[in-house]
């Protein structure tokens, strides 16, 4: 029955992916983790009502003690999703440091307010040069030092590209996050109590619930993807500045255009970060030219705690944040 | 010769150290005891309450732990290579120091891997590194390293102790329980010195020798590499291999003459451990201070002058952040135990104790800019992180453990000392070997 649900998920994953292209429409649902659960039958009611999408398309009204992501199991998610292999463009033009994806990738994974998947750097690259806006989540590299330096095989590539890593496993030695050179992971110092709320069964495409005392890092959300669904960051971004996709099929989508790959990379110059490094990541960066506002409106807005963490950014200095 | 005493004169020296504890030993017992102590209790609070009771964080995942893991597996290296040369050349003089340089490599080497033990997040997996060892990962050639130093270590100082404790059994005079006579008699397996007993035991003794030196250079580039493989500015290097085992063998050599000095005083051993040994090891010291420097330079210079923006943005924080301690770990010492043992007039025991001192603070304070600068400046520098997680500074917690690893370094020592001599009386009272004969460059024989 589960493994029925499973192929039924990827083969309509597929088809949405391939006809409309992915679809960005957490608004609709109550709490967007919900999107593309499954009912699960056999657990008593609990009275509370809410809206779910199934996997067909509909909506549909069910108790909330009823519901399940459809989370594989740890050995399942270490095959890829078949003939995949996923890539994502963000166009730093766009980008004024909205944290939407902050805010829904930390919501969707369940995470404490100490630990982001997603950070937004603030870079200028020379004193002379134009600061930026830069959303980092983890590359996915093609040549994962994380991955070759893991001394217990908890951290691993599939083969639709994508790095994750699995916290059953992990011993916590930390080698993958010295390995990494984009300050990519994060760790779980204590046991959160964030860790909890999450009742579903674990699994790596979720990463969720989070363990103390292992590493985590973003994880291109698979389990939305298996569903035809577009990760929390690209979903929720107002400014449609995260694009994913998938490279074979060449296509890219923000939820609100579907673009060809290649063609976005030819016309805008894309690259990807360090690429001097030999880690080959399958995220790249759109240059942000022609801006259509002031960068530092990114600062509009934010949280004190939130804009004492740009403190230290040449662009903080020079304007005492 | 004075050095070779009888044998029996010998034990009857030294039999007082075994038999009893004195008073002032017992309060320095409890003392390390009690240190020990908040040690485990620091523990306690990290097992119970997490990683989060350390000063470590997502941008420094380690911390002053690895230091300290670096720097007594160093010690350890030190003493094996130290007590191996000192043994394959047959030289007169090393004679009342080998078996120090024999325990430093052992102890140091059963505490050591305790420190990268703390750094890991789920202890109760420790196993998986058995049971899912992958071999591409740098940890698994460290595992495989350092546990086959630990039993080469094992076997050599097992091998070298072997007729102290033939001696130690036979000695009929010597005053302690029974339990331990027996134990002196298990643990000699029979050995009664027969010239055959002896020629085999010397052949297997230069073996483990020549092989505790090259799995101790071995194992510690393997250390040096779990930093250089990575892509970290100031990590990525090639020299870290041969750096880090010079680095080691100099500060072991510091600790070396810190031992001698300390067990001269405690024992008073001033008839055997005399001003000619602290010069000799203060020789030791200097051309190791002078390999140290060079490397330490090229290292840096390299760094510095080609000025790629992130080993320049490490050099920064090295000549801010972390000014008095790079200019005392890499000037200060390096200099003094040049000033003190290359000019004569300043070769007392005293000086050389004190420049042997500085050199291992200095050297424990090296590591730690290894270590912890390289993390904090990172490719992409630390941004969208709360500030309490952009620099590092270690928590009582992890002093306390590293206070409690010294403690323990300290107690084992001593009680070692209390089990077997830290004197050898068997070299001692051998007579002179004609070091044409034996020396290292006519051991072909000794090691078919
Ligand atoms: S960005 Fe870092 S964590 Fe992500 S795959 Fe690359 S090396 Fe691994
Ligand atoms: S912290 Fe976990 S995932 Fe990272 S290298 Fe160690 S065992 Fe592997």
């Amino acid at each position: 029955m589960k493994e029925e649900n499973q192929k039924e998920n990827r083969k309509s994953s597929r088809r949405q992916f391939l006809k409309k292209g992915l679809i960005a429409g957490a608004g609709v649902v109550a709490g967007g983790s919900l999107i593309g659960a499954i009912v699960n039958k056999n657990k008593p009611d609990s009275g509370e009502k809410v809206t779910a999408l199934t996997t067909t398309g509909e909506l549909i009204e069910v108790d909330k003690a009823q519901i399940r992501s459809p989370r594989v199991s740890i050995s399942e998610s270490h095959n890829g999703i078949p003939g995949r292999k996923f890539v994502m463009v963000i166009d730093l033009a766009k980008c004024k440091n909205a944290r939407k994806c902050v805010d829904s990738c930390q919501k969707g994974h369940h995470l404490p307010k100490d630990q982001e998947f997603m950070k937004v750097y603030f870079l200028q690259d020379s004193d002379k040069s134009a600061p930026y806006w830069f959303p980092k989540p983890c590359f996915h590299c093609d040549n994962p030092l994380c991955v070759s330096v893991c001394p217990v095989g908890a951290t691993f590539k599939r083969s639709d590209g994508i790095v994750l890593i699995d916290t059953e496993r992990c011993i916590g030695c930390k080698f993958c996050m010295t390995g990494c050179p984009y300050s990519t992971r994060v760790f779980a110092w204590k046991e959160y109590p964030e860790f909890k709320e999450d009742k579903e069964q674990y699994s790596p495409e979720a990463s969720s619930p989070g363990k103390e005392g292992t590493v985590a890092k973003c994880d291109f959300c698979p389990d939305l993807v298996r569903i035809g669904k577009l990760p929390y960051c690209a979903q929720n971004c107002p400014m449609g500045v995260i694009y994913f996709g998938d490279i074979d099929e060449d296509t890219v989508t923000n939820g609100n255009e579907t673009l060809k790959f290649s063609e976005l990379i030819r016309d805008r110059a894309g690259y990807r970060y360090l690429e001097v490094l030999g880690t080959r990541p399958s995220v790249y960066y759109l240059p942000p030219v022609e801006r259509q506002f002031p960068v530092d409106s990114g600062f509009n807005g934010l949280e004190e705690s939130i804009k004492a963490r740009y403190k230290n950014t040449p662009y903080g200095k020079n304007h005492k944040l | 010769m004075e050095q070779s005493a009888s044998k029996e004169a010998l034990l009857q020296k030294f039999a007082p150290q075994i038999e009893k504890t004195s008073f002032l030993a017992s309060i320095w017992i409890i003392f390390l005891l009690c240190i020990i102590g908040v040690g485990v209790y620091a523990f306690i609070c990290q097992v119970t309450q997490g990683h989060i009771v350390t000063g470590m964080r997502d941008n420094v995942v380690w911390g002053i732990y690895i230091v300290n893991f670096i720097f007594f597996m160093g010690m350890s290296y030190a003493g094996a290579i130290i007590s191996g040369a000192l043994h394959l050349f047959r030289t007169e003089w090393r004679k009342p120091i080998i078996r120090m340089a024999e325990y430093l490599a052992i102890i140091s080497l059963l505490i050591g891997p305790g420190y990268i033990l703390l750094c890991i997040g789920r202890l109760d997996r420790l196993y998986y590194l058995a049971l899912f060892g992958r071999i591409q990962s740098p940890i698994t050639w460290d595992v495989i390293a350092i546990s086959t130093d630990i039993f080469g270590c094992l076997i050599f100082l097992y091998l070298s102790i072997l007729r102290d404790i033939a001696n130690l059994r036979d000695f009929k005079e010597l005053k302690v329980p029974q339990w331990r006579k027996k134990l002196y008699s298990f643990l000699s397996l029979g050995y009664t010195g027969t010239p055959e007993q002896e020629k085999r035991l010397r052949r297997a003794t230069d073996i483990m020798a020549a092989m505790v030196i090259a799995i101790a250079i071995i194992v510690y580039s393997v250390l040096a590499w779990i930093f250089s493989v990575t892509l970290q500015p100031g990590w990525h290097s090639t020299i870290f291999g041969p750096y880090f085992v010079i680095a080691a063998v100099y500060s072991g050599t510091g600790v070396l003459i810190l031992t001698m000095y300390v067990f001269r005083k405690a024992y008073h051993l001033e008839h055997f451990v005399t001003r000619k040994h602290f010069v000799a090891m203060g020789v030791v010291m200097v051309v190791l201070a002078a390999l140290f420097g060079y490397f330490t330079f090229s290292d840096y210079l390299t760094k510095w002058y080609g000025s790629e923006k992130n080993d320049e943005s490490l050099i920064k924080i090295l000549f801010s952040q972390y000014y008095w301690s790079f200019i005392f770990s890499n000037y200060i010492g390096v200099l003094v135990p040049l000033l003190v043992v290359g000019i004569p007039k300043l070769r007392t025991i005293p000086n050389i104790t004190f420049s042997a001192l500085i050199v291992v603070v200095a050297l424990w304070f090296n590591r730690y800019l290894i270590v912890i600068p390289t993390l904090e400046s990172p490719y992409l520098p630390i941004q969208d992180s709360r500030p309490e997680y952009l620099l590092y500074s270690g928590t009582w917690v992890e002093y306390a453990l590293m206070a409690a690893g010294v403690a323990l370094f300290c107690l084992l020592f001593t009680l070692a000392s209390k089990f077997v001599p830290v004197i050898n009386v068997s070299e001692m009272s051998d007579a002179p070997r004609d070091q044409r004969e034996e020396g290292l460059f006519n051991t072909e024989e000794s090691l078919l």
